[in-house]
């Protein structure tokens, strides 16, 4: 895992000035908690803290990494996945790119309906989108944009 | 992150240390499926020492719940923390599951 150099915690006040780094991972399913954990501790070095973080921020992209490292990379440890961050006073941007042909994210499954209360699977793009405020992917699916604001946002109306 | 298993009051109880995610969840599964058909029936997952849950992680969970049904037993979840509360919450599982806020609670009614 490569990082850029650690940020100067700044205690008090949330940090003014916006801050950006990224990470590179193999598709190792092992390495998720891992990469969480690094991003969680930036985060807080920034002062984001609580549900926002500990919730939706770690599951939300938790379930971004390993979506790119299966559907994505096809679980090829050859294949990487890169994930690039802003931070600034007001919100978390999370990008995860990985080296697939991409993903059909407009297939859409509400897992809470009670007949598909009982599926083994697919609630992974059902949490990204209900715990973060933005999502949004490339023409070609390898890429997905994240972003969760520091303040819970209402939400729009239509989706 | 780690899974010890426990017996009290005729249940296997397992706590969950760490996360129970897409990296390690086959490790849960394989321990209660081992248990499962060594005729153990009552089972209480514990979440105490547990910091998040991804949908891998509750999809072991529907798995085994249903795996254990057929066998005429019972899974049980206690101690989850206000983001895993909000999370079963948020997929509707808290409807399928019987959760305890503790582990006394959960093993009294069993």
């Amino acid at each position: 895992m490569r990082n850029a150099e650690p940020m100067k915690e700044r205690p008090g006040a949330a940090p003014a000035e916006p801050t950006a780094f990224a990470l590179e991972l193999p598709s190792d399913l092992r390495l998720i908690d891992t990469a969480i954990t690094y991003l969680v501790t930036r985060c807080r070095e920034y002062h984001f803290a609580g549900s926002r973080l500990t919730l939706n921020f770690r599951v939300g992209v938790a379930e971004a990494l390993a979506n790119a490292m299966i559907y994505g990379n096809g679980r090829d440890p050859s294949k990487r996945v890169r994930v690039e961050v802003e931070l600034d006073p007001q919100r978390i941007n999370v990008r995860v790119v990985d080296q697939g042909k991409g993903f059909d994210f407009t297939e859409l499954r509400d897992p809470t309906l009670p007949e598909h209360l009982e599926a083994t699977g697919g609630r992974g793009l059902f949490l990204i989108r209900s715990l973060m405020d933005e999502v949004d992917f490339n023409e070609c699916g390898n890429c997905i944009r994240l972003t969760l604001y520091r303040e819970k946002q209402q939400r729009p109306l239509a989706s | 992150m780690s899974f010890q298993t426990s017996k009290q009051d005729g249940v296997v109880v397992v706590d969950v240390d760490g996360q129970l995610i897409v990296g390690n969840r086959q490790e849960l599964k394989q321990k209660v499926l081992d248990e499962l058909e060594g005729g153990e029936r009552k089972f209480l997952i514990d979440f105490s020492n547990t910091g998040y849950i991804d949908s891998s992680g509750l999809g072991v969970l529907v798995s085994l719940s249903k795996k254990i049904r057929e066998q005429g037993g019972e899974l049980r979840l206690a101690n989850l923390n206000e983001d895993l509360r909000t999370l079963f919450e948020l997929t509707k599982l808290d409807t399928l599951f019987n959760i305890a806020d503790t582990r006394e609670a959960a093993l009294s009614g069993f």
